[in-house]
């Protein structure tokens, strides 16, 4: 059992998927989903478990080997993200069935479900595969599944929205596959531990810059790396609120770990910083999307399309720690994959309690809420601080290896840029701090406390804020072990 | 009985207060119980207790092993805080009793964490939590100056607290530690430690959150904002910087610089304010010599101040809760109706002004002696000049036109009995310290031999003082003249007798107006970048636009065209 769990990790939602949608039951299909998200979980943590203490797992599927055959091959790299989002799916599961309820149409809700399930077996399998077209089939798996989410969203615009997102998604996944057949026409391979050994010997070749140059376009489509995150908030801001906290946390956080699976495994590290200048060319976007996002988020009056914006910021401090091409700043990117995960999964989730009362998001509907819902307001702060990065939530640790690793480069203005993008942020957050704790309540005096079904997965999450960032040490040493494993290219 | 970290008790003890809403007695008990049981837990604190624990393979230390600065500090906090809290027991439903309480005891607690803060990010922590959670004792006030006032200052206070940690992280990135300790004033990790010390210390033209907020606070409030602050950051900068040479100068800037400020003040309240910023600098001055005898002066007149400038502010938030006014020129002849009040607000005022056998007599001497141990003539008579200032602005003006002066004919009754109460305490410990003032010497960080009633000592002291009551006494033989003389500017002419009026006035204006300019400068700047920032970056801005795919994926081509041509050149 144990050899086949690298398979079980996909195969479990990918099966689960179509049993919700057979089964037309919505508490069925929920029941389903959550327990299925559970056995991700599960095994994603045993997977973590067993690569710590036992190195690299390969599994092989069908008995082919590779690099003719698929090959799963799981490194600590990996296993962190998929228990990264394995965790998340495990949350907003439970989450999802009540939030669902309130705004999804009833009949649609088993297929609601099952469309969740294909997304999170695309999610885990592009993360879990060692093979470079699984990873664009996986890919289109979980995005397709990602515009019939956001479209179920209940505003007519969320059609709109997640048309645009299939279109600028698609264009991501071609620059992918365009990327993935350049390579494969100079190597004739596809399995990503060949090609790492094949590609040193053709890196001269134009075909193999411009299959670098595709492949990087489309991995910062689909992470929304400023400018090319325009699909992003719109798509955030529409999609119902358990959608939003489950793709925010997840799907962009697979697409960076894509990049770096790219351009650090199979190009190799030696390549990308040396040969390309990817460092250069990621540090001023990186740079612009953390200064100009968290500016723009803090004009937005829409509280989902703020935090919006304040992913894509976010992603900017994940680009900018790659950037700084260290094992420092990337323990810092793979921290951030986790760290923010767990922030802005809690601050959606408490935004979805908001809407499941009161039905917007808009900052001024919220004016004093911080008395009608205490404990989702309180949720909210304790989200946003992590945001900001203040001591004892997790957001502290991650800015914390990100300046480290700008002194490290001695690269001072870096480092005082994310410090002063926390006071940007700290900005954007209080706005929403102030309307719902300093302005008085305005609308239905009737407001009550969002029910504990939705209360309690969002502060597990804020507890998760707290507990690891006070305990920081056990995340920081994987993401560090798997920072050197990325350094170094292809374990034995 | 184990002991915990100081801080603990008062932080857990906020995090009760809200529940105790519906019984005010229980709450009240329970509010003085905190410092009366934190006092005691310092007191037990053994030999050598510290608090250690390992994060991302740095050693924090959020109980450094308590030594004798922490220790006094402790102490006094404690101290002005349970006056603090007995002053404002009578809070009632309109005053948003729960928040003021709680934030009041988290503020105390946060203080008291900074003092015994080993590292800097304990120290960063607490620094935060001081700004973020003494807003709420302005904000409680709940006028819209004040709202906006508060916000100056938790800006201000944030963004101290953030220099702070850019200067740990540089100082932990450079050394490979965060134990916070004396620091030399070189290298950026220590000027922006030093930067983030000065915020918070109101250094000169940092220091207009200072007079900008604390007027704005609630009448109980400011007395618990006179107190940790500021004061904390003359501890961190007695524990990093001491004897750094700037800070001579800083100092004496900050002593002289508001006096002229402090005299045109109409608003009582503010005119404190500005005397803190004064009395501030003779710290700073002081823990710039650096020597033994500038370091005990340096703590011994924060505990001093920190009792009488309590002392002050009540008095006056007993004026404002009884009469709701604050202005010079709405006030006076409040002796009749508040005598017990006004008796206390002397004992401030005699106290702040270092009369002998007042307590701000044997500590500020002692500074001023180090001055002249250390060989800075230069810098002498400016805090002379100085000196004469607070007697002048602080021990004549606040209970001159606050009690007697001109009768403004308000009629009131004296202030609740807890007032009185605290302000007794604050009184008795004013007397107390300067008549023994042995009873404070042995708590300070070095053995202490000097000697403050000596001749020349009192006879310095004694000569200023008479210039001060002959201004007063003067001052009443010209309020015989019919003439209607606007209050604000009479003191200015017999402090700075006649010939000098013209120049005060002057002095006073230009830097009023350079102020003036500066502030104005910043703020337009601010402005426009906001405004312009809000064309880009606002909800139609060009950067926030929903923008259709066409566009969107004219960007992508453009991004990966650039990249091409990058490869191909």
């Amino acid at each position: 059992m144990s050899a086949h769990l690298p398979i079980l990790q996909v195969v479990v939602p990918l099966l689960a998927a179509p049993l919700c949608a057979f089964l037309r039951n919505a508490r069925a299909a929920a029941v389903i989903a959550v327990l299925a998200s559970w056995a991700t979980l599960a095994v994603a943590l045993s997977l973590l478990g067993d690569v710590m203490s036992a190195g690299v797992i390969s599994y092989e599927i069908g008995d082919w080997a590779p690099p003719l055959g698929i090959e799963y091959r799981v490194d600590i790299v990996n296993a962190w993200v998929l228990v990264i989002v394995s965790t998340i799916a495990s949350v907003v599961a439970p989450y999802m069935i009540t939030s669902v309820e309130d705004e999804v149409e009833r009949r649609r809700i088993p297929l609601f479900h099952a469309a969740y399930l294909l997304c999170l077996a695309g999610l885990l399998g592009i993360t879990i595969t060692g093979d470079v077209f699984n990873v664009f089939v996986f890919l289109e798996i979980s995005s397709l599944s990602a515009y019939a989410l956001i479209a179920m969203g209940t505003r007519r615009r969320a059609l709109t929205a997640a048309f645009r997102y299939l279109v600028m998604g698609t264009v991501g996944a071609t620059f992918i596959v365009i990327g993935i057949g350049l390579l494969y026409v100079m190597t004739g391979s596809l399995n990503m531990a060949d090609l790492a050994v094949l590609l040193p010997e053709v890196w001269d070749s134009r075909t193999v810059k411009v299959a670098y140059g595709f492949l990087g376009v489309g991995c910062c489509l689909k992470l929304a790396l400023f400018p090319l995150h325009l699909w992003l908030p719109n798509a955030y801001a529409f999609a119902p609120s358990a959608v939003t906290a489950f793709l925010a946390s997840t799907a962009t956080k697979v697409a960076v770990y894509m990049l770096l699976r790219f351009f650090l495994t199979i190009f190799g590290a030696p390549f990308s910083f040396g040969v390309m200048g990817l460092d250069r060319v990621l540090l001023p976007l990186a740079l612009a999307a953390v200064v100009t996002m968290s500016l723009v988020a803090i004009f937005q009056v829409d509280v989902k399309r703020l935090l919006a914006y304040s992913s894509v910021a976010q992603i900017g401090y994940m680009v900018l720690g790659l950037s700084f091409a260290s094992v420092t700043g990337l323990t810092a990117t793979l921290l951030h994959l986790f760290n923010h995960a767990l922030m802005k999964g809690a601050l959606f989730m408490a935004m979805g309690c908001v809407v499941y009362r009161i039905g917007s998001v808009h900052i001024d509907a919220m004016a004093g809420l911080g008395k009608r819902m205490p404990w989702t307001m309180a949720a909210f702060v304790v989200g946003g601080l992590s945001l900001v990065g203040v001591p004892l939530t997790v957001g502290f640790v991650s800015k914390w290896f990100l300046i480290l690793g700008a002194l490290e480069r001695g690269w001072w203005p870096v480092a005082v840029v994310v410090l002063l993008a926390s006071v940007l942020a700290l900005v954007y957050v209080w706005r929403v701090v102030e309307a719902a704790y300093f302005r008085p309540a305005g609308g239905d005096e009737g407001t009550r406390e969002a029910p504990w079904r939705l209360l309690v997965p969002t502060w597990v999450l804020v507890g998760a804020n707290l507990y690891f960032g006070i305990g920081a040490a056990r995340t920081a040493r994987v993401a560090e072990r798997a920072a050197e494993v990325l350094m170094t290219g292809v374990g034995p | 009985m184990s002991s915990v970290p100081p801080f603990l008790i008062f932080l857990a003890g906020a995090l009760v207060v809200p529940f105790l809403r519906r019984v005010p007695m229980v709450r009240a008990a329970w509010l003085l119980l905190i410092p009366v049981a934190g006092a005691l837990n310092l007191w037990g604190l053994p030999e050598g207790y510290q608090l250690q624990y390992e994060f991302l393979g740095y050693t924090l230390t959020p109980v450094r092993t308590v030594d004798r600065l922490s220790l006094l500090f402790g102490y006094l906090f404690h101290l002005a805080a349970f006056i603090g809290i007995v002053y404002s027991l009578h809070l009632g439903k309109g005053d948003r009793p729960s928040v003021q309480y709680a934030s009041a005891v988290v503020y105390a607690g946060s203080g008291l964490g900074a003092v015994f803060a080993g590292d800097f990010i304990t120290l960063f922590v607490f620094w935060e939590l001081l700004g973020v959670s003494s807003v709420f004792l302005i904000w409680a006030r709940r006028t819209p100056r004040a709202i906006a006032a508060g916000m100056r200052y938790l800006i201000v206070h944030v963004g101290s607290g953030v220099v702070l940690l850019a200067g740990a992280m540089v100082h932990a990135h450079g050394t490979g530690s965060l134990d916070f300790g004396q620091m030399e004033l070189r290298g950026l990790a220590a000027w922006l430690v030093f930067l983030a010390f000065g915020v918070k210390a109101a250094f000169p033209l940092l220091h207009t959150w200072l007079v900008d907020a604390y007027p704005e606070g609630t009448p109980t409030g400011t007395v618990f904002l006179s107190t940790f602050t500021t004061k904390t950051a003359v501890y961190a900068l007695v524990r990093g910087f001491p004897g750094e040479e700037y800070l001579i100068y800083i100092g004496a800037a900050m002593a002289c610089f508001p006096i002229f400020y402090a005299v045109i003040e109409n608003d009582l309240r503010r005119t404190l304010s500005y005397s803190m910023i004064n009395q501030i600098g003779f710290m700073v001055c002081g823990i710039g010599v650096g020597s033994t005898l500038a370091i005990n002066g340096v703590v011994a007149q924060v505990f001093n101040h920190v009792i009488f400038k309590q002392l002050l502010f009540m008095s006056m938030g007993a004026v404002m809760y009884v009469t709701g006014k604050t202005r010079a020129s709405d006030l006076g002849g409040l002796w009749r109706s508040m005598p017990w009040t006004t008796a206390f607000c002397i004992v401030g005022a005699a106290s702040i002004s270092a009369v002998p056998l007042f307590n701000g007599f044997v500590s500020k001497s002692m500074i001023m002696s180090s001055l002249l141990e250390g060989h800075h003539y230069w810098v002498w008579p400016f805090m002379l000049l100085a000196s004469a200032g607070v007697v002048e602005h602080a021990g004549i003006k606040i209970p001159y036109f606050a009690f007697f002066a001109r009768d403004s004919g308000i009629r009131t009754r004296e202030a609740p009995l807890n007032m009185l109460l605290a302000m007794g305490i604050g009184a008795a410990v004013c007397l107390g310290i300067g008549i023994w003032p042995d009873l404070l010497y042995g708590m300070l960080p070095y053995p202490v031999d000097y000697e403050p009633y000596t001749y020349t000592h009192v006879l310095t002291q004694i000569q200023l003082l008479c210039f001060a009551i002959g201004a007063v006494a003067a001052f009443h033989l010209w309020k015989l003249y019919p003439a209607e003389i606007p209050s604000v500017n009479l003191d200015v002419d017999w402090v700075y007798r006649r010939g000098a009026v013209r120049v005060t006035r002057w002095t006073g204006s230009v830097v009023a107006a350079i102020d003036g300019v500066f502030r104005g400068r910043v703020l337009d700047t601010v402005d426009r970048t906001l405004r312009g920032a809000f064309r880009t970056h606002g909800p139609r801005g060009i950067l926030a636009r929903t923008w259709p795919a066409g566009s969107m994926v004219l960007w992508v081509s453009i991004l990966l065209a650039a990249f091409l041509f990058l490869q191909f050149i």
